[in-house]
């Protein structure tokens, strides 16, 4: 925890200090920042889910993630892999619709990539797991950046990972965005065709809280000595 | 939107209650884990039907469990698909250890959530086939998008298939029969308003008075094409010009006249008299016609056209005993 940054050859630039140490309640801490902002914008999500889908990603979220924040306070395992894994068999038990399969896997699968036997884990394993988890996303949905969905916030945000959590939450919330002028290709967003062209994808809007939430708690981590 | 509920939140098992106060002869409900079972499952020596998605289409999947017809439904929230967990232990209760096939309809959600269950259902012993209904027409099927909806072509399927498991059939043929099936039949639909989610209390989409909504699904999304309002007879004409050109039938259909909620049934069968007219005029022979709302999408109005292509032997298996809440013949 203490070592040198400059030592840590690993290390991303703008990684929380102790970057060789993201522990189990760091990811608790970035769950529980995600579940506030699910929470807190949980209307916004259902109104772009409602242009261009069935009007219920906000609700959906909402009470998936409600439910890791309570699973992970009743009995939060001892590992960052753990603590992801147990939320991603959280999320696919308690969202439904196609939201929670993909981001149960996108958990599951970096946890899964964790392990759960290391008690920290280095900010480059932690970039390298999160961007096998988005992989497994691309896998299970049969899709790719571009497609107007979680991944175009979701891609950009691993791939600027490595850099710093910082970039990261750049590259998610500018994906978002990105996805207004795209035509969905996948979910039921592309039934609607070009229909859809206008609207921001609720699935990269999601996305963009999760990537900002880890960001923040990646700053807080920083920012707080002792950590 | 007035409507006759509760609260929103509890709209889905306060329906689980009201089917099992009303059918203790045919269902067990386990209203907390959304599960609905056929009373006297396991049934010993019969593969199992289980299918799900999510709520709001009622009579479908619910509707349709009891002898003859599927062994487990797994209600979602309101449009939205149910969780794997619910597949894998209505899997479990209803596998006699013949094997469970499972019914899905071609939504993003509902083929993720039942691939997930078939997996874990699989790890924990249980032999899984699975049929995905893409009946609906309206939607084409260039991979530039999620693909065609599974629509009132899932009754045709939950029916048939249903009496192959009922007589003996093992899984390979009751999953042969279900993908024969779906693979002969094609939807199509029209909504002549949209439909309120509880949830929402009002409208998922804006349809003028004057005007209304060519080949629409069963969420309340908007369709492929909005026209003025028209008469019974030129929508017939119209729904069964998409299906039959997609399908083109070289023998006797089955015909489902559906209705999408909120239409009587006095319309719907004036409606069925079109689209008999309408097969009639290009010479495709109806062999059996259901007319009901059996697919529908909460208080949607309007109506949808199934046609499968049946051989004798579908025909057979269409006609088979069934009794179920909301389909009954022949016991």
């Amino acid at each position: 925890m203490e070592r040198d940054r400059a030592q840590d050859g690993g290390a991303p630039a703008g990684a929380p200090r102790g970057a060789a140490g993201l522990d189990a309640d760091f990811v608790v801490r970035w769950l529980t920042a995600a579940a506030a902002a699910v929470d807190r914008e949980a209307d916004r999500l259902t109104e772009l889910d409602a242009a261009i889908g069935d009007a219920d990603h906000g609700a959906n979220m909402r009470r998936g993630f409600r439910a890791v924040t309570g699973t992970l306070a009743e009995d939060p395992p001892a590992t960052p892999g753990a603590v992801l894994a147990l939320a991603g068999r959280t999320l696919v038990s308690t969202v439904g619709g196609a939201s929670g399969p993909l981001y149960g896997t996108l958990l599951r699968r970096t946890g899964g990539e964790l392990g759960t036997e290391a008690p920290r884990v280095s900010s480059a394993e932690f970039a390298a797991a999160l961007a096998a988890g988005v992989a497994a996303v691309g896998a299970l949905g049969g899709s790719a950046p571009g497609d107007k969905t979680m991944l175009d916030a979701l891609v950009p945000a691993a791939e600027a990972l490595p850099e710093s959590f910082d970039a990261a939450r750049r590259a998610a919330v500018a994906g978002a965005l990105a996805t207004v002028p795209l035509r969905a290709r996948r979910g039921r967003a592309s039934l609607l065709g070009d229909r859809s062209i206008g609207h921001q994808d609720p699935g990269a809007a999601s996305a963009a809280l999760l990537v900002t939430a880890l960001a923040e708690t990646a700053a807080e981590a920083a920012g707080s000595p002792d950590d | 939107m007035k409507m006759l509920i509760n609260v929103p939140e509890r709209v889905v098992a306060d329906a689980l209650r009201g089917l099992a106060a009303a059918h203790p002869d045919l269902l067990t409900v386990d209203v907390e884990r959304r599960i609905v079972v056929r009373r006297d499952a396991p049934v010993a020596g019969k593969v199992a039907l289980l299918s799900g998605g999510g709520s709001g289409h009622e009579p479908l999947h619910a509707g349709f469990v009891g002898p003859g017809m599927l062994d487990a439904a797994c209600p979602g929230e309101v449009f939205t698909s149910p969780v794997p967990d619910q597949m894998v232990r209505a899997a479990a209760a209803v596998d006699s250890g013949e094997g469970v096939l499972f019914v899905v309809k071609n939504y993003t959600g509902d083929v993720l959530n039942f691939t997930m269950a078939a997996e874990l259902a699989e790890d924990e012993g249980v032999q899984v086939s699975t049929v995905v209904l893409r009946d609906d027409v309206a939607v084409s099927e260039d991979g530039e998008s999620a693909g065609r909806r599974g629509t009132g072509g899932t009754l045709f399927v939950e029916k048939i298939a249903g009496a192959a498991a009922e007589e003996g059939a093992p899984l390979v043929r009751v999953a042969s029969v279900a993908r024969r099936v779906a693979e002969s039949t094609r939807s199509f639909g029209v909504a002549l308003s949209a439909c309120s989610t509880p949830a929402r209390g009002a409208p998922t989409f804006d349809l003028p008075p004057g005007e209304l909504e060519l080949g629409i699904g069963i969420h309340g999304e908007p369709g492929r094409e909005r026209r003025p309002m028209m008469t019974s007879g030129e929508i017939a004409d119209a729904a069964v010009a998409a299906v039959v050109e997609d399908l083109r039938p070289d023998s006797p259909v089955l015909l489902l006249v559906n209705g999408m909620g909120a239409t009587p049934l006095l319309e719907l069968y004036g409606f069925a008299a079109e689209v008999h007219r309408v097969l009639a005029e290009r010479r495709v022979a109806v062999a059996r016609t259901l007319v009901g709302n059996y697919v529908t999408s909460l208080d949607m109005a309007g109506c949808s056209v199934t046609l499968c292509q049946a051989d004798e032997e579908l025909l057979r298996l269409w006609d088979a005993p069934v009794r179920t809440a909301a389909l009954r013949r022949g016991r």
